[in-house]
């Protein structure tokens, strides 16, 4: 039984910050994330009949992504010669230099931390689609990308007081969403 | 200037401050507002934990643009199909 409709006019607005996210935390390069969330909506639609609305729409999605991030890994991986350790210090000056260089960098996060900030970052999202469009665009304008009042204000087209209303609405929904999810 | 903040108005004080955009003196009563309210000081901690969940979190967003642009993409494959 279909219980999950499929409606490809939306996927951008509720899934590309997620996926963009889930993506930028395994390949760590921006562009390629691009082109990896694009890639995973063109193969979507692509595969639009075969959605039989088991998962919901977000996880099917996120299947095709993992898939289209392992290919990435893969031929990234076949390019040869890039696990070479190339040691060019010849002259005695800088000998053991390499050593130094190779010590563990205590500031390098950890795989722990990263793991983490994959997990919260998907939490963010999380919380994040379940509040009305209208404000997760503007907490998201306001919060992520740092975007001034004013410019928030003038491209909604709304009062600064007005603005306020909505982060206010915005911050106590997202506080108490993370606070059952993360906290 | 006032002294005295109703709850609604030390909350909106807060929300800015999130934001650095608290004045200097709405600042001073907030704080003033905050040593006799509880439930404004519990709001200030919440709020203060999702300021900093979302700074460490270093999340990134797809820009408007770039989300026209995939759009874009999308309805040329759906016309091709």
């Amino acid at each position: 039984m279909p219980s999950n409709n499929i409606d490809p006019t939306k996927w951008v607005d509720s899934y590309s910050d997620y996926l963009f996210n889930y993506t930028i935390t395994r390949v760590n390069d921006r562009d390629m994330a691009q082109d990896l969330i694009s890639e995973t909506f063109l193969a979507g639609l692509k595969s639009m009949k075969n959605f039989k609305g088991e998962a919901s729409e977000r996880t099917w999605l996120i299947a095709i992504l993992k898939r289209k991030i392992i290919d990435h890994y893969r031929k990234t991986n076949s390019k040869k010669g890039k696990a070479e350790v190339h040691i060019n210090y010849k002259d005695d000056e800088s000998e053991g230099d390499w050593l130094e260089e190779r010590v563990a960098d205590p500031f390098d996060k950890t795989a722990e931390d990263q793991i983490e900030n994959e997990e919260l970052g998907e939490a963010i999202f999380n919380c994040l689609s379940k509040l009305p469009e209208k404000q997760a665009r503007i907490f998201k304008m306001k919060t992520i990308d740092n975007f001034d009042t004013e410019a928030i204000c003038n491209e909604f087209d709304i009062t600064p007081s007005n603005f306020w209303v909505i982060i206010h609405r915005a911050r106590t929904a997202m506080a108490s969403c993370m606070e059952k999810q993360w906290f | 200037m006032k002294f005295k903040l109703k709850c609604h108005e030390a909350e909106h004080v807060c929300d800015k401050n999130q934001y650095k955009e608290a004045g200097f003196w709405e600042k001073v009563v907030l704080t003033l507002h905050m040593a006799y309210c509880r439930a404004c000081r519990k709001y200030t901690v919440k709020n203060s934990k999702l300021t900093k969940v979302m700074q460490n979190s270093k999340v990134q967003s797809v820009s408007q643009e770039e989300k026209e642009a995939l759009k874009e993409k999308m309805a040329q494959q759906l016309s091709q199909q």
